[in-house]
Order: structure tokens, then sequence, then C-alpha cells
């Protein structure tokens, strides 16, 4: 590999690296002052709005809800959106040509029902062609919305953790209603102003015009598609949702238009990631404390990249044996396996973005993953089976990080003599049995869906690659929707109709996956932040398990990568390792 | 039993007691790693405990038994023809014996834990008594009656030489006892009634002079020592929170171990390269962590008998571990932090009189006192320089103490020197000036105890009288603060001694004027701030105290009151012992965490043994993940396996004897744990596993 080509991944790492380092501590402090009802910049103008919300629904600014009363509110609210999105696609036809221009017929009821629960679930994986499938008042009303919601369900529902472990004997967690409410005004609104006219500015489209059909250069006709993009492309990025409004994602130009946009999105997917892991660490008191969870997934992020990075620029060497094939960089092309690649990104941003949809739960993609280098492939795999604890999902990132932090105190905090604590909380059976609950679920449901997948024709007939590569399609398609991610290793036909038998598997299991990874992986956290509000706070003294340093950030990566990674590397060594070694011995799929 | 050699070096906590008499004794109740009778018997009991009922108790090691079950099956199915498992009959046979074995070793070690206990319970129940008791009917006739028969409120009798029969109060008598079988202290103690302290007595002690009428306060089999001895031999054992609560982040590792385990057969099944039943089986169990599931029972028990070598009994496994947690050590001063005795500290001259000529009257009139004070007094003048001229003091009369004078002396040609209580003096030497009352007052108000000395009927001065900080104390409490445990002297003393003393003694904090009430109300106090707290006591007054807090060790010359109020008691009487306690409990709770870590960091290397031996055949691609570079799959299987059961056999010792403790800091334990645990845990396996895989080639056992 060229000097220059390093110094590219190199530098745009670093630059990514500072700008998010720098974002974490005012985007976390202007998140802790909104959830603790304090002053913001934006007070005189959203502050009646709020108030004026609060009255109409006949909400009470002051209440504490206990954990289960907060989980039910964050389920009620979830399964109400869910139900009116499946009513909206179910009826598109019939909305009108104002809302539907091209004339799009109703979404089959499998499809709505995935299509449903995975924009609840903040999955936003997509078993149809947008365009081609919804509407726009689906796409808008249906679809957009839940990117709002169900970005700020994860904000909340990490809040409510959070304040859970702050708190000491306390009874209630927040008011769910009034989280949401300030999140969405306060936090989300703001942000995705600034970023949408940002994007705007960029070149993303915004109109509401039927699609224009152009005469190509080849005499045929091509129709494109223009929507309301850059509303939805900004909320999709920010709130870590990854549903694109092209079937191209992130790769297409009308989402995606230039280098600049492509950066400053994949730094909005860990902006408020990133700064909730401060508003933690500032929550309980001790900054130090969040910043030490910041630097465990920063250095999982880091090593995800220089991974897949490498992989990718060292390609094909099958293909690079081809004469006809240039695969080395030069000062023209940066070589490299450039395969399912939009050549405006090249290897470096196609990498690190894989990486950063992955390590968070965003899923939008700017190249297919499932042309990436096996190893490389691999990376966004693990980011996801982590449980995307990687700066993560809007909210899950930070309480599926505690959950591992939680665990990783009990396991070496014994260690230091005493019985383990976390910020001066005693972990006890109780949080211990929640959070293996936490850990058991995502093997499970990847596991057992994937398994279940592998073993018949309902399953099998849909994968399009046959061999190791095949399996890592089905791996990734529930590893993927377990972790509420929404990216696809595509090559598996989950929603093509040719591959249907009775019923689509994919889209029934895979509508089952989305709920489980999304709000049974909930449970147990909150759970665990109902349990340590009650509890008492134990001073921190000399003998006390130190969180807040380095020794915790390693400890912390080497309980994820061995709890969590490890669980999956047998599966893994029938898929992308061995893909691998085949490819190395001539041997593709 | 057989007693042997003392113990090795690593089994005494860091943190070496200071002066107290515990020390011998400790020694001999100690016993070795492996002891031949225990090591014949728990390997027996390790057989038993194969029983199904048992082994569901701990849902890791039973994961083995059923893996072990399922591999013998698959070893008889070898065995019959048209199997298609003939070839690999032996591998079958090796992994399944050895899963067998993983699963007794464990047993062996829990076995071993449980036998160490017994055998401390066998020491413990010698000193139970079977003899005779002689009760006293209400008509006051004597009944000579077995002492098993013997019922809470009987009254006994007890006469020189005699056992007592059973836990009691003293109601009329004074007696010496020698309470040797217990303490191991073989100086014998008064035992008298109407007082908090010495009205106790102890079943299976023996009474050296005089009778005592008792009071007896336990039924047979309720006595403190049975209790004690249920305890120790774990009869009666009831998982501590933490232990439960590993279990269950155990048990579910376990259930994702078995999820990735099963899931894996369809995927090996659609890759073309199904899985044998053995070698899955294998690599479940090497997943799975059962280097901690096999020993976690074992150190539990390993750790409260730790605590009897110490001569410390706990009520229950609960209470050594929080004392690991303790972070407020509530302290006596009386006892705990000085001798309790009042040593000679200076020589206070008054009416004109010099330093030496005090001096000398005080180092005369203290010849004959044998107390610790007269002696202290000796020493005293001595180290000032004064001498004894014993020619001199030939034919002299000696005046002892009694209640009435409150004075002592010697009395030669005539010339009488006295010391005694200042008032006393007073009224022999009615000239003595003002001065005087007021040294007195002075020394009194430092807490200091006045003794003043009158030549011929003329007051010389006071002896000064002051309580003394152990020595070494200071030393333990910067240990302890550098443990994070925050120490607080309690002491009935006035505010200026208490910071006197406690300057000296170089405690974090006092409390002066303190009742023994009080000291519940601190107790709770600290609690309220999530705090634990531990603390020692004796009297009936400590009682509440010693309830409320989360470690109250009472002592065993305590009443009955404060031992059934607190969760450990102290058959040395030694209360400077809680620091070693706490540092007991803490050892438990680092060789649990310690061994976790350990468990979980091997499952690295075993995966780099078993995944390319496991689809060796379809994708021998994948040897390159055979770092280890292992002879053959079945070998690289093999060899995982028999390093996971002998894992256990050899951190047995460690689980006995537990982790070595520093007082060093939370961060430097962890780190220095990390590194030997964590990292050695990541290490190790591909040595060990190597080391087998070499053997078994060496052996051609590598089928």
């Amino acid at each position: 590999m060229p000097s220059w080509l390093i110094g590219n991944a190199i530098a745009q790492w670093a630059l990514y690296s500072v700008l998010l380092l720098l974002s974490a501590r005012p985007v976390g402090g202007y998140m802790y002052r909104i959830f603790t009802g304090q002053r913001t910049l934006f007070h005189p103008v959203l502050r009646p709005v709020e108030v004026g919300i609060y009255r109409l629904t006949r909400v009470d600014e002051a209440e504490e809800m206990r954990w289960y009363t907060y989980l039910l509110a964050i389920l009620a609210f979830s399964i109400v959106g869910l139900l009116i999105t499946y009513g909206v696609e179910r009826t598109q036809q019939w909305h009108g040509g104002f809302f539907n221009p091209q004339g799009l017929p109703n979404v089959t009821p499998v499809l709505a029902w995935n299509t449903a629960v995975s924009f609840t679930t903040n999955t936003n994986w997509q078993n149809y062609t947008g365009e081609a499938t919804m509407s726009y008042l689906t796409q808008m009303f249906g679809l957009a919305t839940h990117n709002w919601m169900s970005a700020a369900t994860g904000i909340v529902a990490a809040v409510a953790l959070v304040r859970g472990l702050a708190r000491r004997t306390a009874s209630g967690v927040g008011s769910f209603w009034v989280d949401v409410v300030r999140c969405t005004l306060y936090l989300l609104l703001p942000i995705l102003f600034v970023f949408t006219l940002f994007l705007v500015w960029q070149g993303v489209p915004q109109d509401f015009s039927a699609y224009t059909v152009a005469h190509t250069l080849e005499g045929t006709t091509q129709t494109i598609a223009q929507v309301p993009v850059a509303t939805q492309e900004a909320i999709k990025i920010l709130g870590t949702n990854g549903g694109g409004i092209m079937n191209a994602n992130s790769a297409h130009p009308f989402e995606n238009p230039t280098p600049l946009s492509n950066f400053f999105e994949m730094l909005s997917i860990f902006l408020l990631g990133s700064g909730l892991v401060y508003m933690f660490g500032k929550w309980v008191g001790n900054t130090k404390q969040g910043w030490a969870l910041w630097a465990a997934m920063f250095i999982l992020f880091s090593v995800g990249f220089f991974t897949a990075a490498g992989f990718e620029q060292n390609g094909n060497h099958l293909i690079a044996s081809q004469a006809h094939v240039q695969t080395l960089a030069t000062s023209n092309q940066p070589g490299g396996n450039m395969e399912g690649k939009e050549v405006r990104f090249g290897i470096v941003d196609s990498a690190m973005w894989a990486t950063i949809t992955t390590d968070a739960s965003c899923g939008a993609i700017n190249a297919w993953h499932d042309s990436f280098m096996p190893l490389a492939g691999l990376v966004p795999l693990t980011n996801m089976a982590t449980g995307e604890v990687i700066f993560g999902g809007v909210g899950a990132g930070l309480y599926g990080m505690l959950m591992y932090a939680i665990l990783a105190v009990f396991i070496a905090g014994l260690m230091v003599g005493r019985t383990p604590e976390y910020l001066g909380k005693k972990v006890e059976s109780f949080e211990i049995k929640m959070a293996s609950i936490a850990l058991l679920i995502s093997p499970a449901n990847i596991l057992f869906f994937a398994a279940l997948a592998i073993v018949g024709t309902w399953g099998t007939a849909a994968i399009f690659n046959p061999g190791p590569h095949g399996l890592s399609e089905v791996l990734y398609a529930f590893t993927s929707m377990n972790a509420n991610n929404g990216s696809a290793f595509a090559g598996l036909g989950t929603g093509t109709p040719t591959l249907q038998p009775a019923f689509n598997f994919y889209n029934v299991t895979g509508g089952i996956a989305m709920l489980i990874g999304r709000f049974l992986f909930l449970t147990p956290l909150l759970a665990i932040g109902g349990s340590m509000a009650r509890k008492k706070t134990v001073p921190a003294n000399l003998g006390t398990f130190p969180t807040d340093g380095p020794t915790f950030s390693i400890l912390l990566v080497a309980v994820i990568v061995i709890v969590a990674a490890l669980t999956y590397f047998p599966a893994y060594s029938l898929g992308p390792i061995i893909e691998q070694f085949l490819l190395n011995a001539g041997k593709t799929f | 039993m057989t007693v042997t050699a003392p113990l090795p070096e690593q089994q005494e906590p860091t943190l070496q007691p200071t002066g107290h008499q515990g020390d011998q004794r400790r020694q001999s109740r100690a016993l070795s790693i492996f002891e031949g009778n225990i090591l014949r018997q728990a390997t027996i009991d390790s057989v038993r405990k194969l029983d199904p009922r048992i082994q569901l108790r701990n849902p890791v090691m039973f994961v083995v038994l059923v893996g072990a079950v399922v591999t013998t099956i698959e070893f008889v199915r070898s065995l019959i023809p048209g199997s298609g498992l003939g070839a690999d009959r032996f591998f079958i046979a090796a992994v399944s014996v050895w899963l067998w074995f993983t699963v007794l070793f464990a047993n062996f070690a829990e076995a071993m834990a449980e036998g160490r206990g017994k055998a401390q319970a066998d020491s413990l129940r010698r000193t139970r008594t079977e003899a005779q008791a002689k009760k006293l009917l209400p008509n006051g006739e004597i009944q000579i009656v077995s002492a098993t028969e013997l019922r809470r409120d009987d009254m006994v009798l007890v006469e020189a030489g005699d056992l007592i029969p059973g836990d009691g109060d003293v109601v009329e008598g004074v007696a010496s006892v020698n309470e040797a079988a217990i303490t191991g202290e073989s100086a014998p103690v008064i035992k008298e009634p109407g007082t908090d302290i010495r009205s106790s007595v102890t079943g299976g002690t023996t009474i050296v002079s005089d009778y005592l009428k008792i009071r007896i306060t336990a039924n047979p089999g309720e006595t403190f020592i049975d209790r004690m001895i249920a305890l120790v031999e774990g009869a009666n054992r009831q998982k501590t929170p933490n232990e439960i609560a590993l279990n269950i982040l155990l048990a579910s590792l376990t259930i994702i171990f078995l999820l990735a385990v099963y899931t894996l057969q369809p995927f090996a099944v659609y890759s073309g390269s199904a899985v044998a039943v053995t070698t899955l089986v294998a690599l479940l169990v090497c997943l799975i962590p059962t280097t901690i599931g096999g020993l976690l029972s074992a150190i539990g028990i390993a750790g409260m008998d730790r605590l009897v070598q110490f001569n410390v009994l706990a009520m229950s496994g609960r209470a050594v571990e929080a004392a690991g947690d303790v972070d407020t050590l509530l302290l006596d001063k009386t006892g705990t932090i000085t001798f309790g005795n009042r040593l000679a500290f200076e020589f206070v001259p008054v009416g004109g009189h010099s330093e030496r000529e005090l001096t000398e009257a005080a180092l005369r009139s203290s010849l004959a006192d044998e107390t610790p004070e007269g002696k202290s007094i000796v020493a005293l003048a001595e180290q000032k320089g004064v001498q004894v001229d014993g020619v001199a003091l030939r034919g002299a009369e000696l005046v002892a103490f009694t209640a009435e004078t409150r004075m002592s002396g010697i009395k030669l040609n005539g010339d009488s020197t006295m010391k005694g209580a200042v008032d006393a003096i007073q009224r022999i030497s009615p000239n003595a000036p003002a001065e005087l009352g007021e040294a007195a007052d002075r020394i009194a108000r430092e807490g200091g105890t006045p003794l003043a000395v009158a030549h011929n009927g003329e007051a010389l001065g006071v002896i000064y009288l002051k309580d003394t900080v152990k020595p070494g104390i200071q030393e333990r409490f910067g240990e302890l603060r550098r443990m994070g445990i925050r120490t607080v002297m309690v002491t009935g003393d006035n505010r200026l001694t208490a910071a006197t003393i406690a300057r000296e003694a170089g405690v974090d904090d006092f409390v002066a004027e303190s009742k023994p009430e009080d000291k519940i109300g601190l107790i709770r106090a600290e609690q309220a701030e999530g705090k634990l707290v531990a603390m020692t006591g004796d009297g009936t007054n400590d009682a509440p105290a010693l309830a409320q807090a989360d470690v109250g060790m009472a002592m065993n010359s305590g009443t009955q009151a404060a031992k059934e109020a607190g969760n450990m008691v102290d058959l040395d009487n030694n209360p400077t012992k809680l620091i070693e306690v706490v540092a007991i409990g803490k050892q438990l709770l680092i060789t649990r965490g310690a061994l976790t870590t350990f468990s979980i960091a091997n499952d690295v290397a075993k995966y780099f043994a078993i995944l390319p031996a496991m689809f060796s055949t379809q994708f021998p691609q994948l040897n390159a993940l055979n770092v280890m570079r292992l002879s053959t799959p079945h070998s690289a299987v093999l060899s995982a396996v028999i390093f996971n059961a002998l894992i256990i056999v050899a951190l047995i010792p460690l689980a006995l004897r537990g982790v070595k403790y520093r007082p060093v800091g939370a961060a430097a334990v962890l780190r220095r744990n990390l590194l030997i645990y964590g990292l050695g845990g990541i290490v190790l396996p591909f040595i060990g596993i190597k080391a087998v895989d070499v053997v078994l080639t060496v052996l051609h056992l590598t089928a």
C-alpha cells in the first residue's frame, strides 16, 4: 500500500476522531441540561410549545415513573406507532395523487409488518425498494416520523437508565412523556434544522414533484426519483435509523452528494451516541466515568476501521493476478477492492462508513458490505454482534455499554476484594440476573433464527451466493435485525417475491427478531435502572474498584471481545473466516 | 485429624497481627493443603457427589456431567459395528474419560474444602464435653446427669477439676477457669457472677480452682460451638449473595455457549462439514466456565475455614463477605488500640522536692508491686537512671494494697514509703501542698491516672500513669487506610485524652466521651451513607451495636448476649483481629474474582485449539488458525479437554489457600490481578494445551 493511502486513512480517522472528541462535551453537556430540565438557549421559543404539549396531552411535568411504568409507556408509544404505520402502508393506494403521485399500490401484509416493525424499532431494515414501493405519505408520515420517534425512544431509555444510576434511594426514573417531548424539541429539532440546511446546501433535494423521466444517451428512458430527501436524510443519520428513501441509500448522490456531506453524515451518526456517554459521566457526577466508556468505544471503533480499511485496500489477489485489471493504487485511483463501492467515496470512506454505521445501529450504507473482502465484512458483522455498543444507536449504544460495564465490574471487580460496585452502588443478584438476561438475548435471537433459516429451503432459497458467503449473508441479516441496525449484506433475497415460498420467511421472522432485539433487550436494562435508583451510594475510597480510568476501559474492551464477540466465533469460522482462507487458496463464492 | 506443620507462607494474610496470643494456636489448628486422611476421604466423596441431584446445584458442572454421559453413550455406540464411529473409538473414549474426570475433579475440590472444614470441626468438637454434670435440683440436691441432658436454665455445680458441661452464666462463686480448649491461652481466667465479661463460661473449659454455680444458657446441639461446627462442616451451608449472583452469571454464560455450540451443527451441516457429537460436547465443555464453576463452592468453604484457622468463627459465609466490604472500622480504644493497662509515664514532684527524690521513693514503694502499673514504675525509674540498693532494703516490710487503705508501699527501719490514690495519700500526709491536688487534677483531665507518693507522711509528688498505644498499631491503621477503610476510635475518655491517643494511634477519626449506647447511633449514621461498618464488643450493652453492625465480632469471653448479637466470635478475645478478618474477607472475594476472570480468559486459547480441528476435513485451510500447531485434530480437541480438566486440580491449592492480598489500594490490586489472572488466563492455556499435545504425541496417544 502506498504511503499516501495510509496517510489518507490515518488523516481521515484522525480528523474524524478529533471532531468527535470535541463534540462530545458540548453535545453531552447540552443533553444533560435538557434532561435535567434546565434552561437552554431555545427556551424562549420552545418552552411555550413544550408547556402547550403537556397541557394538551395532560402530562404532569413533575411525574416520576417507576421503571416498569416507564417501560410500559415506551411500549405503548411504540406499539401505537407501529399500528399506525402498518395502517398507512396498507392503505396508501387510496391516499390520492397529492400523497401518492406515482399511484403505488398498497404494501403487502407481510412486508408492511416487517417494515412497520423495522421503523418502530429504529432498525430500518428495508425489504423493499423505497422509491418503488412507498408513497410520499408513507415515506414521510409512516416512516419518517418513526425516524424521530424511535430515535427519541432509544435516547430516553438510556436517559432513564442513567437517571437510575445517578440517583440514590429514589423510586422513579423520570417521566417518559416529558423526556420524549424534551428530546424531540430541544435536541433533535435544532440539530436537524441546521443539518438539513447543510445537506440542502450540499445538493440534497427537498421537493414534492413527481418523478422525472429522463432520456439517456443510449436512447432509453430513466425514471429519476425525487423525494423530500434532505429532511429524512438528516434524521436517518442523526437518529441512527439508516432507512434510506433511495434503494441505494447513502451511496446515492441525492442522499449523499459530496465528500463533505459524507464526512458530516458519518460524524452525525456518532454525534448523539458519543454525547450521551459524556452526559452519563456528567450526570453521575464524574465525567471520567463517561470518558472511560468513551475510550473503550473509541478503541473498538479504531480497530474496526483499520481492519476493514486494510483488507479492502489489500483487495482481491485473484483479481490482481489478472493482467488487464488494475488493482494497485496509483495517483489516479485508490486500487484495492472497488467492487460494490461508489467511486466517489473509494476505499477509505467506504470502510469508515461501514465501520461507523455498524458500530452505531445506523445501518445507512454507502457501499455494499456484501462485496467487502471476507474479513473486512467481518468487521461490520462483529460490530453489530457486540450489540452495537461502540457509540451505538442513539441511546441503545449507551445502555448496551452500561450492561457490559456492569458485567465487567462483576467479573473483575471481585479482584479488588470487595463485592462489586458500579458508581458506588452494589451490583447484586438482581442486577446480574437482568444483565445476564440482556446478554443472553442477542446470541439467542441471532443464532436461533440464523440456524432456523439455514436448515430449510424457506431460508436457503433466498441465498444468492453458495458456500460460506451465503452463511455470512444469513448471519448478517439476523445480526443486523437483532441489533436494530438495518444494514444488509445484500445477496440475500429477503424480500424478493420470486423467492417466497408459502410465506416470506425473512419478513416474518425478521420482524420478530427486531422486536426482541429492541424491546426484550431494553427491558432488563430499564429494570437495572430502577433497581439502581433505589440503592444507596457508597462514597468511593481507595479500596473501591476504579471504573473511571484506562484500566477499566481496557477491561471493558476485553470483556466485550471475549464475552460478546467470541460467542459467534464458531459460526463466523464457517462464514467470513473460512471464506478468507478459501479466497487465499483461490476459491471464491 | 493429624496436626501437622505450620501453614505455608501464603496461607496467612500478609497483614501480620501484632502481638496477640493466637499465633501459637493458629498454627496448631492449621492443616497442610494436601493432608493424607482428607485426601482419601475427598477422593471417595468426589465419586459420591456424582449424584445428579447434587450436581444440579451447580449448573456449569451439571452440563459437564451431561456431556460425559453423552460421550459415554457415543462410546458405546462406537462399539456397535456399522455405527460409523469405530474409527474414532479411542478418541471418543478418551474425551469421555476426561469429561468424567472434569466432573470428579470439581467434586474433589469441593470435597477437599469440606474435608478440611470437617477436620477443623473435629478439633472444635473435642472441646465439646460428654462428661457428667452435677445438676442442681430446685430442692438443692445434686443429681449426676450426662452433659447432653442439660437444658437451658438448668443449674449445675462445677468444682475444681471438673469440665464445664455447657455454655452458661455464673450465678455464684468465684473460680479460675482454664479456657485453653477454646482460646489456646493456658493462663486461667477468673470467673465470677455479676460482671459482663467474667460471668460467661463456655462448655468444654476446665475449672481449676474453687467452685461455680452456673445457669446453662443453651440446649445441647445449640451451643455456640455446636452451631460453629455445623457451619464449618458446611452441613447447612447457604450460598452467599455474591455466590448467588456469580452463579447466575455463570449459568447464563453456560446457556450462551450451549446456544453457540448447539446452533453450530446446522451451520456446519450447511457448510458440508457436520461435526461429530463428541467434538461438539468437547467444545462446549471447554467454553463454559468450568474452572470457576468447579471451584466456586470450594473457595467459599475454604474462606470460612481460613477464619477458623485464625480462631475466629463466623456465623455465616455472608459475614465473611461483608468483612471484605467494610468501609468503616469502629474500634474501642481500650484493649484494641491501647493495652488498657495504665503505665508510668512521668514523675511530677511537688512541694519543692526534686524529681530524683520522687523517683527513688516511687521505685522503693513499687519494688514488691507485681501489677503492670508497679512494674512500669520500676521500668520508668530505671530508665531515668535510678537504681535500688538491694542491701539497704534488707529486712524491709512490705505493705500490701487493700481496698480499705488504697495504697501500698514499703517500711524500713521506721521509714515508710507509700504510693496510692491521691486522697488516700492526702489523708496520711496532712501537710500536703495544694500543688499535689492540682497536679493530680491536671493528669486526670488529660485522661491519665495520678498516683501520689509520700515518704513518712510527706507528699513528694505524683506518678503520671497513662494508657499506652500498642506498638505497631499506627502501621496497621496505615494499611487499613490504603485498603480504603476508615478507622474510628470510640472511647469514654474526654476529648483531650481521646485526641492524644487518636493522634498517637493514627486513627482517622474518634468519638470521645461516648457511652456504649452511642455506638449504635454511630453505626446507623455510617450505614445511612451506604457504608458497611465493623466493630468488636464483649459486653451486653454492646449487643445492639453488634447486631446493627454489618460485621460484629464478639469476644469469646463476652456475654452470651454479645455473642448472639454479633456474626463472628473471636476465640482469642483479641479485638485487633478485626483487621485480619477484613483481610480474609477480601482474600475470599479476590480469589473468587481471580478464578472467574481466569476461567473466562481461558476460552480464547480453546477456540484456537478446537475450531480448526473441528472443520479440518472439509476446510483444511482453517489450519492456519491452529496457532499452537497441535499435531492432529483429535489431539487438539483432546488436549483442550485434558487441559480444561487438569487446570481445576492445579488450582485447588489456590482456591483453598486464597489469592494473596496486599493492602495497596484497589487500583494497584486490580492492575496486578488483571495482569496475572486476566492476561495470564489468556496466555497460559496456549502453553498448557500445547504441552498436553506434545505429551500425547510423544506417547502416541493422538489416535
